[in-house]
């Protein structure tokens, strides 16, 4: 570890603190409806939306109906998406005649982009055409994106009112996410990338004739525009297989700093948000709190375990002071491309800038644990949020009770239907990550896609199903997911990881809504303090993370420790 | 019942706990009554438990048929179902010792209601005065239906609950209060509900009875106490909700483990894959959860009040104001006279004069103080009522005044408004003029009279200062005021400080004008006040406070206080008050002291820290578990898994049984706590769960690597692996 690979990471963590009280500022204008700074350029089109669906913007829903346009949405989403890929041969905007995607990856890559996680199963470039790349995927950058927002906003609107017997507009939330939060900003950071050098064209691939006079196709494309959503959106998929490792999505350390900033912004934001919502900044800072210990540490892990490079080179002379630089990009290095996956994990966007593959098996880890703790770390825009609040519920019905009252939570009583309805959305997530990982192991279809043998092979498995229904799309690269059986599970994976837990926490909205809010008093827990961020971290450690931890002790840790005795796998 | 004596709440409590948590008439039925709870119909109330005893089940079975097929090995198998069947006796045995001490208390209790004999009137409308003819049937009590009217003489038990609809007699109620003082129970008014069980010692009553057979309130104790009726209480149905989702997490940790191995090319067994799953399932504050629960009724009980539901005692803890009436509970029950103040022209010595003969036949704490004060002050002996001829004027509602009537001089105290109105009607008298416009004068913010102006200054100086002004006049003329105080008891301002610190609002409800409410209220160091208060404004201070979000405890014995008492969050009425009363309240406080809400808030807080405690020290407990058994687990295929055994436990067979056996033991060790209770200190929120953090959830992480460490060592030593 050097002196310059910490202060990249304080600079990094400094820029993310910064930006959430402005953003959060903002957001919670927007979404408290109203005028704000964009209403004069964007008012008319939010209002011409509007009267083309016959969406009444001051009609506010019940949860279940809130639930059911969301539900709705996505599915009419995920069929517009599949019925492009499977008929981009016919359709224009396909300069390099990409035929139409197979059936399972074309179900596969609709759920996944839907559901926010943006799991590839195939290569960017090489499959699909600037139509499906534009209007498929990129679309469903924005809305899956905002509908996440959307979902945070609600349940905070939960906590917000009192006796109230509705959570918001979905239609409205949709919209003004997409309007006056995701587009401004993707326009400001595509033009950023545009500057430094990220193409931004309809033209199809150029061929350049290499030194030895080979001849290479360059795939060109609308990368700038796609990118800036991916990050912002949280989405991660990358235009090219290479994601931003490759030099045209990610050409510098400039653009990798600006990149992960994005990442983390709306994230952060939402939760001054949450703080501002509910009357007490304060509230949002704690759970940002919380998110920035577990970071820190995960941060430190991965780049301690990244910058120790392999035990078993040494045997060969060769220098281990640059760490391990196995399948990272030199323009990034050790701490920059540690940290990138850290980030990128924590929060459930997926983009990455070196193979996480390649990590030393501890430093693989960390992104595995980041994601198997439902990604709370910041986490996907507006998934982040209500995951984290939903641990809240499960840290405060444990050890509320210690001081003495029935658990509550910002005034609200938590009950047995918040309760039932967060261990539910808890529940998902290791059924998805652990079930299918325990199936995939023990069959040959499962098995057959592993790269390597032993426990990493292992990891490559778990980290695909973790990924998925964490609703990441990252990927261990080592497995080759484009099988039907891959790609049908994983899809499962991630569309329960994402609607599963959507509901409930809609759910528990709504009933948080209706309920009165009692004033604090000096009887009641305080939930802005560090004893309460310790609490959240220890409960989400405990109750999140314990679960998986005979799956990791025969994943990365044996790995680690038969490395440390000289066997590699 | 009989030998029970009455102390201070407190003393009481803790003396009858250092008894019964080792009392043998206790734990010899509780271990019968732990195997009896084996029943697995019983079992399913608890979801945590239940999974214990399916795998118990399964891996007996599994052991008996490697026993007959001579397959693996048996010693290990059979310590490790042992342990299993263990757990589950010990957390029945948890839950039978703390019903058992209720059951104790139920069946002294049944004792006295054994049977009796009614005297049920055969004409209800005849009176017991002169006339009446005595006319009854003797019928078993157990046959008395609502509506029937008994006649109760002395040395008659009670035999049911009822009104009294006529006469006055004293009754022993210490069958149900412990209290062997008797009390006073008579028709009318807010000292007439009767309960079945109790004693008449003197006189005789006529008695409507109110309940059911089988519902009477001594029926109801008893099934409360005995926990028959023990419903799960909102926080405990929601707790189990959290411990059985945390159960299904845990199932699925474990059932995927042998897939996971088996890709490994090893294999778990079924016995270490139980092991794992019933240590890491949250069995401790499952098993300790209900008789927790019974716990804090049973602390209820102890101190003499009844909590008609859990629900109630939860609610209890988490009460945010708290309604308490003034006299009795902030202020000793009587006002004193503290000072006499004359008009202008009249000596201090004449008033005091004038105010000790209108006081002479005056029997109330307040009529004697002013005889005390004016003997105190200055030497004037109490007359004979006789000797002066003088004829006695009580109090009455409606003319708010007493005095006496002597031979030509007539000597009025009372309110001041009333003792205004009596000067000017004597003065008019002693005019012949007609009485007109009376009252409007009165109303007057500025009578004429300078004497009236004079009193009406007086008087407001003394409400100002928390007093209560008596005004007194003779023969239609002012003479001045008596000065009446409320003494604040003494410490209730350090009780309202710790009250406020845990974030408790106390408002004091009193009929007195707002000016001296607010005085004492201050003196008293209460947050709030309700002045001048009636049923109705009692009523929708609770509902406003409701409204915004906060809980809200109050008591009350009245019939009017009947709809405050139901509509109040926790509602604790008095023993001695009226049926209306008991039947409004969701709790009754057989001593009928109203200061004891505080405690009983305290006891709710208490029932509620004790289960969080021990949730989160049985959720923490899981880390120690994991590094105990995952390395023993995996050992036999990834031998670099030993460097997880931070704990250096001999051997995987001897790190399974220990943490297995630490697992069961802890439930044991955990037992009088659950019994017992967290300590509580009024303290805020904050400093209280610091504390609790530190202790039982930082204790709840390091604990168990000590005590798992330890019981290898013993294993090992011992041999048993």
């Amino acid at each position: 570890m050097t002196v310059n690979g910490w202060i990249q990471i304080l600079v990094f963590i400094a820029l993310v603190v910064a930006v959430t009280r402005p953003l959060g500022g903002f957001m919670t204008g927007v979404f408290n409806g109203g005028r704000n700074l964009l209403s004069p350029v964007f008012g008319p089109v939010e209002r011409g939306l509007y009267r083309i669906a016959g969406v009444d913007a001051k009609a506010e829903q019940h949860w279940v109906t809130y639930a059911v346009s969301m539900l709705l949405f996505s599915v009419a989403g995920m069929v517009l998406l599949y019925v492009l890929q499977r008929l981009q041969g016919v359709l224009p905007l396909n300069p390099q005649d990409m035929a139409a995607v197979p059936a399972d990856l074309a179900f596969n890559t609709a759920a996944s982009f839907v559901a926010n996680t943006n799991w590839q199963s195939y290569g960017g470039e090489s499959t699909m055409g600037h139509l499906v790349q534009m209007a498929g995927l990129t679309v469903q950058n924005f809305v899956s994106a905002a509908t996440g927002i959307a979902l945070a906003v609600a349940l905070v609107r939960g906590f917000a009112r009192a006796s109230a017997r509705t959570v918001g507009n979905f239609w409205v939330d949709l919209t003004r996410a997409t309007l006056y939060v995701l587009l401004p900003l993707a326009f400001l950071i595509a033009l950023f990338l545009v500057w430094q050098g990220v193409p931004q064209t309809l033209a199809g691939a150029v061929d350049a004739t290499t030194l030895e006079g080979a001849k290479q196709t360059i795939s060109l494309g609308p990368v700038a525009s796609q990118e800036a959503i991916k990050m912002l959106g949280t989405n991660g998929g990358g235009f090219f297989n290479a994601n931003s490792a490759h030099p045209f999505e990610n050409p510098n350390a400039l653009t990798n700093l600006v990149q992960m900033l994005a990442i983390f912004a709306i994230g952060a934001g939402l939760t001054n948000v949450f703080g501002r919502m509910v009357g007490d900044e304060r509230q949002g800072w704690a759970i940002l709190a919380a998110m920035g210990v577990l970071f820190v540490a995960g941060a430190a892990v991965c780049y301690w375990a990244e910058a120790q490079g392999n035990p078993a080179f040494a045997a060969f002379g060769v220098d281990g002071l640059a760490g391990n630089m196995e399948g990272k990009e030199t323009r990034f290095g050790v701490a920059a491309s540690a940290l990138f996956a850290v980030v990128t994990t924590a929060a459930s966007c997926g983009a990455v800038n070196a193979m996480h593959d390649s990590f030393m098996p501890l430093g693989g880890m960390v992104p595995m644990i980041n994601m198997m703790l439902g990604e709370v770390i910041i986490g996907g825009v507006g998934a982040g949020l209500y995951g984290m609040l939903m641990f809240a519920i499960v840290a405060l019905f444990v050890a509320g009770l210690m001081v003495g009252r029935t658990p509550e939570y910002l005034g609200k009583k938590l009950e047995a239907k918040e309760v039932k309805m967060t261990m539910l959305a808890v529940l998902c997530l290791p059924v998805m990550m652990l079930g299918w990982t325990a199936f995939a192991v023990v069959t040959d279809t499962g098995t057959a896609s592993m790269a390597n043998a032993g426990p990493h092979g292992y990891s490559e498995a778990l980290y695909a199903y973790v990924s998925a229904a964490a609703n990441n799309g990252s990927a261990f690269a080592g497995l080759s997911a484009n099988t039907l059986w891959y790609n049908l599970t994983l899809a499962v994976a991630m569309l329960v990881g994402r609607f599963l837990v959507i509901v409930p926490m809609l759910a528990i909205a709504g009933s948080l809504a209706a309920k009165a809010r009692a004033p604090a008093s000096a009887g009641t827990f305080p939930t802005h303090d560090g004893l309460f961020v310790g609490l959240l971290v220890g409960v989400i450690l405990i109750v999140g993370g314990l679960t998986f931890f005979p799956a990791l002790a025969l994943g990365p840790i044996v790995e680690h420790l038969a490395m440390s005795a000289g066997t590699l796998f | 019942m009989e030998a029970k004596t009455k102390k201070s709440g407190t003393e009481k409590a803790s003396r009858a706990q250092a008894s019964t948590l080792l009392d043998p008439a206790i734990l010899g039925p509780a271990v019968a009554g732990s195997f009896r709870k084996l029943d697995p119909r019983v079992m399913a109330r608890n979801p945590v438990m239940f999974c214990v005893e399916a795998v118990a089940v399964l891996t007996t079975i599994l052991l008996l048929r490697d026993v007959a097929t001579g397959a693996g090995n048996p010693g290990f198998g059979v310590q490790i179902v042992a342990w299993l069947w263990f757990t589950l006796l010990f957390a029945n045995f948890a839950e039978a010792v703390a019903e058992g001490r209720g059951k104790a208390q139920a069946a002294s209790l049944r004792k006295t209601r054994t049977e009796t004999d009614a005297k049920r009137l055969t004409d209800p409308d005849a009176t017991l005065g002169h006339g009446f003819n005595g006319g009854y049937d003797v019928v078993s009590a157990t046959r008395l239906k609502p509506g029937d009217v008994v006649l109760v003489e002395a040395g008659d038990l009670i035999p049911s609950d009822g009104e009294v609809v006529e006469g006055v007699a004293s009754v022993n109620e210490a069958a149900i209060t412990g209290e062997s003082a008797p009390v006073i129970r008579e028709s009318g008014g807010d000292r007439s509900a009767v309960t079945g069980g109790t004693q008449v010692l003197s006189d005789r009553i006529k008695v409507r009875i109110t309940a059911a057979p089988g519902s009477t309130f001594l029926d109801r104790m008893i099934s409360l106490v005995e926990g028959a009726q023990r419903q799960k209480t909102p926080n405990e149905i929601a707790l189990n909700i959290l411990l059985a989702g945390m159960t299904i997490i845990f199932v699925i940790a474990v059932a995927t483990v042998p897939s996971f191995a088996a890709y490994a090319g090893g294999s778990v067994g079924v016995l270490v894959l139980v092991a794992l799953f019933v240590t890491l399932i949250p069995t401790t504050i499952g098993a300790l959860l209900s008789a927790i629960g019974i716990a804090g009724m049973d602390r209820l009980v102890r101190f003499n009040v009844l909590a008609m539901s859990g629900r109630a005692v939860e609610a209890a803890g988490d009460v945010d104001t708290l309604l308490l009436d003034k006299t009795g509970t902030i202020t000793l029950g009587n006002r004193q006279a503290t000072e006499f103040l004359p008009l202008a022209g009249v000596t201090e010595r004449d008033l005091a004069d004038a105010a000790q003969l209108a006081s002479l036949a005056d029997e109330t704490p307040e009529g004697r103080s002013i005889t005390v004060l004016a003997k105190e002050k200055y030497g004037i002996r109490a007359r004979d009522m006789a000797e002066l001829h003088a004829f006695f004027v009580p109090f009455t509602a409606q003319t708010r005044l007493s005095g006496i009537d002597a031979e030509g001089t007539v000597i009025r105290k009372g309110a001041v408004d009333a003792v205004l109105a009596h000067a000017r009607e004597q003065a008019q008298d002693s005019n012949r003029l007609v009485a007109a416009g009376r009252g409007a004068a009165l109303r007057t913010a500025t009578p004429a009279d300078p004497a009236e102006r004079e009193i009406l200054t007086i008087a407001e100086r003394v409400a100002k200062a928390g007093g209560t002004p008596l005004a007194v006049a003779q023969d239609g003329r002012l003479l001045g005021v008596i000065h009446l105080k409320d003494i604040v008891k003494g410490g209730i301002r350090e009780r309202f400080a710790a009250l406020r610190q845990m974030g408790i609002r106390t408002v004091m409800i009193t009929g007195d004008n707002p000016m001296t409410a607010a005085a004492i209220a201050a003196e008293a160091g209460v947050d709030d006040f309700l002045a001048q208060a009636t049923p109705e404004a009692k009523l929708q201070l609770i509902r406003d406070e409701q409204a915004k979000g906060k809980l809200v405890a109050m008591c009350g014995d009245g019939t009017n206080d009947a709809p405050a008492l139901a509509q109040a969050d926790v509602g604790v009425a008095m023993n001695t008050g009226t049926m209306a009363a008991r039947e409004a309240g969701n709790m009754v406080d057989l001593d009928s002291d109203p200061t004891k809400l505080i405690e009983i808030v305290a006891i709710g807080k208490q029932l509620l820290m004790t289960r969080g405690a021990l949730t989160t020290f049985s959720i923490a407990n899981d880390v120690a578990k994991y590094f105990a058994i995952i390395p023993a687990m995996f050992l036999a295929f990834y031998p670099q898994l030993g460097a997880l055994n931070v704990m250096g436990l001999a051997s995987p067979e001897s790190a399974i049984l220990s943490a297995i056996i630490f697992n069961a033991l802890i439930i044991v060790a955990l037992i009088p706590l659950a019994l017992r209770g967290v300590p509580y200190r009024a303290v805020g929120a904050g400093a209280l769960l610091r504390r609790n953090l530190l202790i039982y959830g930082l204790g709840g992480l390091a604990v168990p690597f000590a005590g798992i460490k330890a019981i290898d060592l013993l294993v090992t030593a011992i041999g048993l692996v």
